[in-house]
């Protein structure tokens, strides 16, 4: 295909002539009426309120971590969003940003240097970092910069691993440098003008000053001359050239820039941890942050921030079985309602899913007579219990079933009309049956296994994100 | 000096393997410019399925058959089972974003080898699975050379590896399909005007590299032994890097890369540390790209306009 440009105006046409209608017509009328600006200062607010509301500090912490990963996300969308420039090694300057404050701030080389300091030379250094990777990318293009910046990001974490006995010409005996796989414990707290940040919540805040204080600016660079130009690098770098941009200095400052909130992030993460340790910086969280920036819509500031909440917070739902029980079941109806059409299809399914569920069940329950019913758990649970089927070896069968289950949701994906109809209830029910057996009980696997499968469901439905803008290829 | 040759019969082993995984990654990148990130846990599958069928047959200390059966049984069966599963990927994770913007597919691929990773943990949980082989070959049995002796199971791997390596090459040079390959390779939109199903084109090249990748995923098994769900992670990296080495999208490329990078692993280990072999690995990628960012035997792209 000749690419001879894109355009977001063109894609957008649709949006903007849009009318509203239906019944929830003057409310998204009004909401799209207000203000960017006041919708996310609205946001923010509710969010401050947190730590008042509760005083559990695991949600705290959760908070703590989901603002971590929006500084990361907002980062990352300068370099892979704004510049269009694949950087696979993004976590490393979270790590050297990690490592760096951790080091001047510890007993590990014995310096302990004041917090304003410190994060100055780590927001400086993970900037000269950021501009010395970005350097091949003056002549790495597209897959190779993605390549290369990769195995940076797992040379990073090699050599916070190995550098625990690196021995010194003008040292005697080896130096321990990073602490190996044991990392750096014992890292000083945030101590900021006089105030010495202790607890999650004064974090918390810390980094909400922090997230608002980023977004803010990010918006405004955006629409700066400087955005502007990462944008037109973005859509057609031989373009851009041509049109007198700096190409290779507005990349170099985009990895800057990215690599310099990353090393801020990495310096208050090792300050909330108390400890830094190499397997904190491993290629799932690089995947994770790419997830939420993806998932939100690359290039879009609120399409960001909601894909870091959601991938922050949605897995620290799923470690308690009865809410993720309550997400499965919600998605999965939610998802054959708005596919389903018409109603009585709808019901159709629904209806032969619950009678196949009973009729399976009282079959293994003559069958097995001596099976325990799925157990502890309130009302939902034991509803369940009495639909599902509990054969012995619950685990085998349930591995059977999954494997099973796989090939038949993408198979129904396949078949259209009444043989889709007819085919639901069973993959329904197997579905429901694989949940209750195997994944409701191994939360950790059960989260890797929908982020990967959201990942790609997500791409094939929507390229651009949530909230990413549509490109159309004009020929 | 002997121990310079035992190393370079590791490196020799390790490398037909990575370059095995090569091929795949290569070959996929040749064909639709994607990096094939689940390519790995592809490998990681064809491992696990050798380990079923010798575990049906019996296990390595008391197989029902004999191993000169059983091992070209496991090895057809991990081939089989890879190629399709690589198959099926290609069909739903990746053919429904050919025109969707570069990053897509990528982040597609990611996804699939995410959930393969979790699949393979559920289904398998995380204990390290063991082949045995020195009970069914054991390694004592070999080829003397000098002071040296050769396992046949090594043997039997660089072998099967050059075959296959043979085999590809034959396939992609001599054959129709292969002739079809290299022209969607060249440029899909004008193999399609010539009548060139690309589809299918495409769904054979997954399925040949996932078919390198699964007997890779067995050979590995046979000689280290170590079978689990996150195997695929690693080595799918350095048969990555093999294929990049060697010039992403070029064959024979792939295959020197893997013998490159196996031989610098293993003498790394030998003569460095251990710690730090795959920091040399990851080290002479980010050399070689930064000097011939086309890899070793790639040509360099021209940019069209």
């Amino acid at each position: 295909m000749t690419k001879i440009g894109t355009d977001e105006w063109v894609a957008q046409v649709g949006e903007r002539t849009e009318a509203y209608r239906g019944l929830t017509a003057p409310v998204r009328r009004t909401w799209d009426g207000i203000p960017l600006g006041w919708r996310f200062a609205a946001a923010m607010l509710l969010v401050a309120l947190l730590p008042v509301a509760t005083d559990s500090s695991y949600v705290v912490r959760v908070g703590v971590n989901a603002f971590l990963f929006g500084l990361l996300a907002l980062g990352l969308n300068v370099v892979v969003g704004y510049a269009g420039l694949l950087d696979l090694g993004y976590i490393a300057f979270y790590g050297f940003g990690a490592y760096t404050y951790a080091l001047l701030s510890s007993d590990q080389i014995g310096v302990h240097l004041p917090a304003e300091l410190t994060l100055i030379v780590v927001v400086a250094l993970t900037a000269g970092l950021g501009y010395v990777l970005g350097l091949p990318s003056r002549r790495l293009l597209g897959d190779y910069l993605a390549i290369v910046t990769l195995f940076f990001g797992q040379v990073f974490v090699q050599l916070a691993i190995h550098l625990d006995r690196l021995s010194l010409p003008w040292a005697d005996g080896p130096v321990n440098v990073t602490g190996g796989p044991n990392g750096i414990v014992g890292i000083d707290p945030i101590r900021l003008v006089g105030v010495t940040f202790s607890s999650v919540t004064d974090y918390f805040y810390l980094l909400l000053v922090a997230f608002v204080a980023l977004a803010v600016g990010l918006h405004r660079l955006t629409a700066s001359r400087t955005g502007r130009a990462w944008r037109a690098l973005r859509e057609d770098p031989l373009a851009a050239e041509q049109m007198g941009l700096p190409v290779n200095r507005l990349k170099l400052l985009a990895f800057a820039v990215g690599g310099a909130v990353a090393g801020f992030a990495g310096a208050v993460f090792a300050a909330v941890q108390v400890g830094v340790f190499p397997q904190n910086f491993e290629t799932l969280l690089l995947i994770m942050i790419y997830a939420a920036v993806i998932l939100g819509g690359a290039g879009s500031l609120p399409g960001v921030a909601i894909g870091a909440a959601v991938i922050a917070v949605f897995p620290e739902v799923l470690r308690t079985p009865d809410y993720a029980r309550l997400i499965f079941y919600g998605v999965v109806l939610g998802g054959l309602v708005a596919l389903l059409r018409p109603w009585s299809r709808l019901a159709a399914v629904l209806a032969g899913t619950v009678v196949l569920g009973f009729v399976v069940r009282f079959a293994t329950a003559a069958a097995w007579p001596d099976a325990a019913a799925v157990a502890p758990g309130g009302l939902v649970a034991r509803a369940l219990g009495a639909w599902v089927a509990t054969p012995p070896n619950a685990t085998t069968v349930g591995n059977v079933a999954f494997v099973l289950l796989v090939p038949a949701v993408l198979a129904v994906t396949r078949l259209r009309g009444p043989a889709r109809t007819w085919a639901l209830p069973t993959v329904l029910y197997l579905a429901a049956f694989v949940w209750e057996t195997r994944l409701v009980a191994e939360p950790s696997v059960t989260r890797q296994l929908v982020l990967g499968a959201i990942l790609v469901v997500m791409m094939t439905a929507r390229p651009q994100g949530l909230l990413g803008t549509p490109r159309v290829e004009m020929l | 000096m002997e121990f310079f040759v035992q190393q370079l019969v590791n490196g020799l082993t390790l490398g037909s393997v990575y370059a095995l995984i090569a091929l795949g990654y290569s070959m996929v990148y040749g064909i639709l410019k994607l990096l094939n990130f689940a390519h790995g846990e592809v490998y990681m599958v064809g491992a696990f399925i050798g380990y079923g069928v010798l575990t049906m047959a019996g296990g390595a200390a008391d197989p029902v058959l004999p191993a000169a059966v059983l091992v070209p049984l496991m090895f057809l069966a991990a081939m089989i089972g890879s190629g399709l599963l690589g198959v099926a990927i290609e069909r739903f994770a990746y053919r429904p974003l050919r025109d969707a913007p570069r990053i897509a597919p990528l982040i597609s691929a990611v996804g699939v080898s995410f959930f393969l990773q979790a699949a393979a943990l559920l289904l398998f949980t995380a204990r390290i699975r063991n082949y045995d082989t020195p009970e069914l070959i054991p390694f004592s049995v070999g080829v003397e050379v000098g002071p040296l002796r050769i396992s046949l199971v090594r043997i039997l791997v660089i072998v099967t590896a050059v075959v296959l390596m043979v085999a590809l090459t034959l396939l992609v040079s001599r054959t129709r399909l292969g002739k079809a390959m290299r022209a969607t390779a060249y440029d899909r939109e004008a193999a399609a005007m010539m009548g060139i199903d690309t589809d299918r084109v495409i769904a054979a090249t997954f399925f040949i590299g996932s078919v390198l990748a699964g007997a890779a995923g067995v050979m590995i098994g046979l000689v280290f032994s170590r079978v689990f769900h996150f195997m695929g992670f690693l080595a799918g990296l350095k048969g990555f890097t093999a294929a990049v080495v060697g010039g992403i999208g070029n064959i024979p490329g792939a295959m020197v890369g893997g013998l490159l990078i196996g031989l610098a692993e293993a003498y790394a280990a030998a003569y460095l540390s251990s710690r730090f072999s795959e920091l040399v690995v990851f080290t002479i990628l980010i050399g070689v790209m930064l000097v011939r960012p086309s890899g070793l035997f790639g040509t360099p792209a021209l940019q069209k306009v």
